[in-house]
């Protein structure tokens, strides 16, 4: 355990509660009317819904970084969250989104999206390039599922199910419910902890894929762990929230300075991090005095962006 | 016993056995694309051959458990990839992987045969190309394996490094681990390898002593230059023509 994990869960038990007074109306339990069902009904499900799939892109950020050795992966650039965001805006241009029916047709894409990163990524004649292959799969998919998605638009049947798709493709935790939370909670929570059970294998990969191969790593197996937990994590989050872009960029990057940096230490502060960072954000969304409120995904980018940059001229100094 | 059987990967090794002892330093030489690092990946599992097979103490190494055979069989690749800027005891500890423990003991070990003590919080980014070398020697050393392949372990080093990364070889050797590493400087295996195996168009052209199989006949035909050796065994150096 390294001190990060501790700083990360104390600052997420300060935050959620204060989160949960913040907003359009700040409610204050005691003179607040109907100060009850906001908070319990509105309020706790957006603030959890927050933490549950900000953990996720956080930990999947973190063990894509390591398993790719490169700080600037991202587990969107792999095809699982345009794969997931393809299937929801399935739902929306066929015209059964439903709370239902649009978390679950995002979830088929992303399952897709694994399914074929598996199935081109998972049997290589020579092991010694399956991260390549990996990589350079997952772009495919990524972009082949981006084109799908804008050709959905393009062909949408009416001005308001090209809205709805656009909209929703922003991510965010508007109205969202206790639903939500029973779905991407425990998807999240076993994407967690396949990602848990690959930091080993992510620390041996720290000296090349031959020395990690040495030391006893099943690449097919950590192929296998990464695809899934990064699928349950990211999948789910994109479910109930669409695309909220780079928290898995930037939060391992705010964690490895406070550990040993090495991938298998970044995995729970990650998850912690994201959270928070998701929380806080949405948080900021909310309370901003802007005619509607601006939208989780928008947000983030534009935190991420910005700060994506910097990581790039910090590494041009060779300061990575 | 760690043995290659009739070992052949098309376009690289062709028939290649060789048997090596516990206890010595074996040098895999011969020219560019030889074969020398294939065969090296080989003995260390990591390429499974066409046919043939690698036999770690008379069982067929692809059968053994990956995990068992991280932990008989110590590789170090040529390259020195170190991906985070992990400390010094943060790499020596990932050859503990394979035994699942923390292995203190042998981490202060491997830190200690390789001089690296006084090393271990430094971060890999600050550590020169030497202290590298020894830092990642330091992780084969912490999984206490009975044999450590490496893959042109001197090839970055200057002299001084050199002898330092040999001497703390020998010192394994002579504690009954099987060294086997591929070497470019004949004049480096000749002095100080206890066998030497020449490969040539991935096939076995010499095997034996280092005086026995870098003879200048050998160099003749298999590099194509005419050499002798010069000065003691032991200290011997190669005078080349061209």
């Amino acid at each position: 355990m390294t001190r990060a994990t501790p700083i990360f869960a104390v600052l997420l038990v300060i935050a959620l509660p204060l989160s949960l007074v913040a907003g359009r109306v700040w409610v204050d339990p005691g003179t607040t009317a109907n100060a009850i069902p906001i908070l319990a009904e509105l309020r706790l499900p957006r603030a959890v819904l927050a933490v549950v799939i900000g953990a996720g892109l956080g930990a999947a950020g973190a063990a894509m970084q390591g398993y790719l050795r490169n700080p600037l992966a991202d587990p969107g650039l792999f095809g699982i969250a345009p794969g997931a965001a393809l299937g929801a805006v399935v739902a929306l241009y066929i015209g059964v989104a439903s709370a239902i029916l649009l978390p679950l047709f995002a979830l088929v894409g992303a399952g897709g999206a694994m399914a074929l990163l598996a199935l081109i990524a998972g049997r290589t004649a020579n092991p010694a390039n399956g991260i390549a292959l990996f990589t350079l799969a997952g772009m495919m998919i990524a972009s082949l599922a981006a084109a799908l998605t804008s050709l959905a638009i393009s062909l949408a049947p009416n001005a308001f199910a090209m809205s709805s798709i656009v909209t929703w493709l922003m991510g965010a935790l508007t109205d969202r419910s206790w639903q939500d939370v029973m779905l991407a909670a425990p998807l999240t929570l076993a994407g967690l902890a396949l990602l848990w059970l690959a930091g080993r294998d992510l620390d041996a990969l720290t000296l090349g894929e031959a020395a990690a191969r040495s030391l006893g790593v099943r690449p097919g197996r950590l192929m296998a762990l990464l695809v899934l937990g990064t699928g349950l994590t990211v999948g789910s989050a994109v479910a109930v929230a669409g695309i909220i872009g780079f928290v898995g960029l930037i939060v391992p990057h705010l964690v490895r300075p406070l550990t040993d940096r090495g991938p298998s230490s970044l995995i729970v502060p990650s998850a912690l991090a994201g959270g928070l960072l998701v929380l806080v954000a949405d948080v900021v969304c909310r309370i901003l005095p802007l005619v509607t409120e601006l939208r989780l995904g928008i947000a983030l980018s534009l935190i991420g962006a910005p700060f994506f940059l910097m990581l790039l001229l910090r590494m041009r100094r060779g300061a990575l | 016993m760690l043995a290659a059987a009739n070992l052949a990967i098309t376009g690289r090794l062709e028939h290649v056995s060789a048997a090596l002892e516990p206890g010595t330093i074996t040098a895999i030489c011969g020219p560019n694309g030889a074969g020398k690092s294939t065969l090296l990946s080989a003995l260390a599992g990591l390429l499974a051959p066409d046919s043939g097979e690698v036999l770690l103490d008379g069982e067929p190494l692809d059968v053994t458990p990956p995990r068992q055979r991280a932990q008989a069989l110590g590789y170090l690749p040529q390259s020195a990839e170190i991906a985070w800027d992990v400390s010094v005891a943060s790499i020596a500890a990932l050859g503990r992987l394979p035994h699942r423990d923390r292995g203190k003991f042998a981490i202060a070990k491997a830190l200690a045969a390789t001089d690296m003590a006084d090393f271990a919080a430094r971060p890999a980014s600050t550590l020169s190309g030497g202290e590298k070398a020894r830092a990642l020697l330091a992780r084969v050393l912490a999984g206490e394996p009975r044999w450590i392949l490496a893959d042109e372990p001197l090839a970055a080093l200057d002299l001084a490094h050199q002898l330092n990364l040999l001497a703390v070889l020998r010192r394994e050797a002579e504690a009954g681990t099987g060294v086997v590493i591929v070497v470019h400087d004949l004049a480096l295996a000749m002095n100080h390898a206890d066998r030497v195996v020449v490969l040539d168009e991935g096939k076995v052209a010499a095997e034996g002593t280092p005086a026995e199989a870098l003879s200048p006949e050998i160099i003749a035909s298999v590099w194509g230059v005419e050499a002798r050796w010069l000065g003691e065994p032991g200290a011997r150096a190669l005078v080349t023509r061209m």
